[in-house]
């Protein structure tokens, strides 16, 4: 929170200070306005236009899409679904979470970057691939119900596949490395001699833990807990392959609009509420926490 | 606020860490109420010695006793001590009065008597009134002060103080100094000071331990260790001494006349050490020779002829280095006028009370 304001920068000497940053800070700012700002407008725009047939649509300046939005069930039942996948995943994440980020910051053992390693390999799998790997342990056929049913425990297998459990599933196992690398950047930034100060104090170990260690990592806890609810509420990956029919999430309606039904004036209305909600969630955070702990996990 | 005081013995106390050997059989006692000063360069295992006594570290041999009970085995948080940190260690998420009635918590004092120690330990540090502020919003000297508030509001048995007057800058570090003695006596807390500056311990300790890869070298009075060295180290390490190889010559009960090179004769004191070897190591700080163009009667003193090698202007004194014989003699005297130029030739005097003759030759 302190990086966020710091010292202005001195190129030297000159107080020129700021056209020398914007000079540095050009060709960011012209490739995020022409890929970022100027997509979003246009999707912004095509919300307002008119729907005529699957494919086809009319330049128009209509508020149809958006009353439709703000009329139907359908969608609200979508956010409520949404929203609820994506608190579980990040709270389960984030206490999951927590053990090995805990492990691999206190640990002894001298090649730490292993254990960093572990934890970064998972990405150099396709996220796709990854999320089909579930069928194979939560189908039928699945390695979990192969196993009760051959030991005997069940006679018929248990659906966990094609279920809101397994959509959850698949996402704390993408989001999970997330969490862990922002809890641990927290606890590595943590003296030692906190924990070791209480102890002297009086505190037993679990007392320090909870008055020193688990305090002073929140801001770790909470950057990993918006990464990973951003990601997850956005995703229409995961319950695509791993959700039942009625296991969809607002990301699906989106890509429903725009890839089956081919209607994109409402998905382009769809796509804008998505971002305000997300971005509404991100501003807030940013009131209360500051995004500069969100940073320090990617330096 | 008198703290009970409590007596501390470590007996034969070793620390391994893998292959390093960072505290080497120490043994040490404190008496209650007493200022022990563990100096040493940095590396030499002060900080074990200390994080053992305080519950941190476990001692792979040896005993610690507290008040004649041995702690060995009892948990940190049951020990009762106080541990300034190096770094102060303040909890950066707790106001100063969190930080200092953190230890109270777990003592079951009630809130209104916490209150009050709180508010008696910051007078005691000079910072009253400070209890709302964090620690980022305190300077490094108050953040220090804030730390020995912590420590010693919970009435510890011992006080533990890690190098803490390093991260000082150095006027600051004079006036801490002076005050940490004072608010030490004031509470007659038996304490044990960590440091590898020679003048603090100097300054402060009723005994200083020194100490040198993992041992003691020697245990004692400030006056005593810094003109009666037990060691070579230790002779070293606390001002500017010349270590000299000699000779012995002739002995009586007064006094014994050694050799140092060809033609160059001191007599030293028979009491200052062993002369039983022929040959022996003779210690002479530097401030103690007399340095002058002449000197007259010599009533047992010796005087030697030399020739100023090398000068060092350091205001009030200089350092010299004077070549005698092939010898080269670090003196340091201090200036009338001006000092010996490089060349001249000068006239050492050294005192046979002045020669310190090392136990091992
Ligand atoms: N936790 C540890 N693990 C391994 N070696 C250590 C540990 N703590 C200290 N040492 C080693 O023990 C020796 C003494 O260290 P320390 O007590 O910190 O010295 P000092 O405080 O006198 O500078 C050093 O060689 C140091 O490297
Ligand atoms: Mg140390």
């Amino acid at each position: 929170m302190a990086e966020a304001t710091a010292q202005p920068i001195s190129f030297g000497g000159k107080t020129s200070v700021p056209s020398k940053a914007w000079q540095l800070l050009a060709p960011a700012l012209i490739t995020l306005f022409f890929l970022l700002v100027i997509p979003m407008l246009i999707i912004f725009v095509y919300s307002f236009y008119l729907f005529v047939d699957v494919g086809v649509d009319k330049p128009a300046f209509q508020f149809g899409n958006w009353i439709e939005f703000f009329t139907d069930g359908y969608y609200h039942g979508a956010i409520w679904t949404t929203f609820r996948i994506a608190i579980t995943a990040t709270v389960v994440c984030a206490v999951v979470g927590y053990i090995p980020a805990y492990f691999i910051a206190t640990t002894t053992f001298r090649h730490k970057w292993l254990l960093m390693l572990l934890l970064i390999l998972p990405f150099w799998v396709s996220f796709i691939i990854r999320t089909f790997s579930w069928i194979h342990v939560l189908g039928n056929q699945g390695f979990i119900n192969a196993t009760l049913l051959s030991i005997g425990i069940i006679d018929e297998p248990i659906k966990m596949l094609y279920t809101e459990g397994a959509v959850i599933m698949g996402m704390i196992h993408f989001l999970l490395p997330y969490m862990v690398l922002n809890i641990y950047v927290s606890l590595e930034g943590i003296d030692r001699n906190l924990v070791s100060a209480a102890r002297t104090l009086g505190a037993t170990s679990w007392q320090a833990f909870r008055e020193v260690t688990l305090p002073l990592s929140l801001p770790g806890l909470a950057a990993g807990s918006l990464l990973c609810f951003v990601l997850s509420a956005g995703t229409f990956v995961t319950p695509q392959i791993l959700g039942g029919p009625r296991d969809f999430m607002f990301g699906n309606l989106i890509f429903d609009s725009l890839m089956d039904e081919l209607n994109w004036p409402m998905g382009a209305t769809l796509s804008c509420v998505m971002l305000i909600m997300l971005g509404s969630i991100v501003l807030i955070y940013n009131r209360i926490m500051g995004l500069s702990q969100v940073y320090k996990s990617f330096r | 606020m008198a703290g009970p005081a409590g007596a501390v013995e470590l007996r034969r106390i070793s620390k391994s860490f893998g292959s390093v050997q960072a505290v080497k059989s120490v043994d040490l006692t404190l008496d209650a109420g007493s200022f022990t000063t563990l100096l040493g360069p940095s590396g030499c295992g002060k900080t074990t010695i200390l994080r053992m006594v305080a519950g941190l570290e476990t001692p792979s041999d040896g005993e610690i006793l507290v008040n004649g009970n041995r702690i060995n085995e009892v948990p940190i948080h049951k020990r009762n001590i106080g541990l300034v940190f190096q770094n102060y260690a303040l909890f950066p998420h707790k106001s100063v009065f969190d930080n200092v009635a953190f230890g109270l918590k777990y003592r079951d004092v009630p809130k209104e008597e916490s209150r009050r120690r709180v508010a008696q330990a910051l007078e005691l540090v000079r910072l009253p009134g400070m209890e709302s502020r964090l620690p980022s919003q305190l300077s490094g000297g108050q953040q220090q002060r804030i730390a020995l508030a912590r420590a010693v509001v919970i009435q510890p048995d011992v006080l533990l103080l890690d190098e803490p007057l390093s991260a000082l800058d150095a006027n600051l570090r004079e006036e801490m100094r002076v005050e940490l003695k004072k608010i030490q006596r004031e509470l007659n807390i038996t304490t044990l000071f960590v440091t590898h500056d020679q003048e603090e311990a100097l300054a402060m300790s009723d005994t200083v331990v020194v100490m040198s890869e993992g041992e003691s070298e020697q245990q004692g009075p400030p006056e005593e260790v810094y003109n009666r060295p037990a060691s070579a180290f230790v002779a070293d390490f606390l001002g500017y001494s010349n270590l000299l190889e000699a000779r012995v010559l002739a002995s009586n009960g007064a006094t014994t006349a050694l050799e140092l090179t060809d033609g160059v004769n001191v007599n030293a004191d028979s009491a200052n050490g062993h002369f039983g070897h022929a040959q022996v190591k003779l210690v002479i700080r530097a401030e103690k020779i007399g340095i002058a163009s002449e000197w007259d009667g010599s009533n047992g003193d010796s005087i030697l002829d030399g020739t100023v090698a090398d000068v060092d202007y350091l205001g009030v004194t200089a350092r010299y280095f004077v070549k005698v014989g092939d010898l080269r003699l670090q003196v340091i005297g201090t200036i009338d006028e001006h000092p010996f130029r490089e060349g001249e030739a000068v006239k050492l005097r050294i005192r046979p009370r002045d020669c310190v003759v090392l136990g091992s030759a």
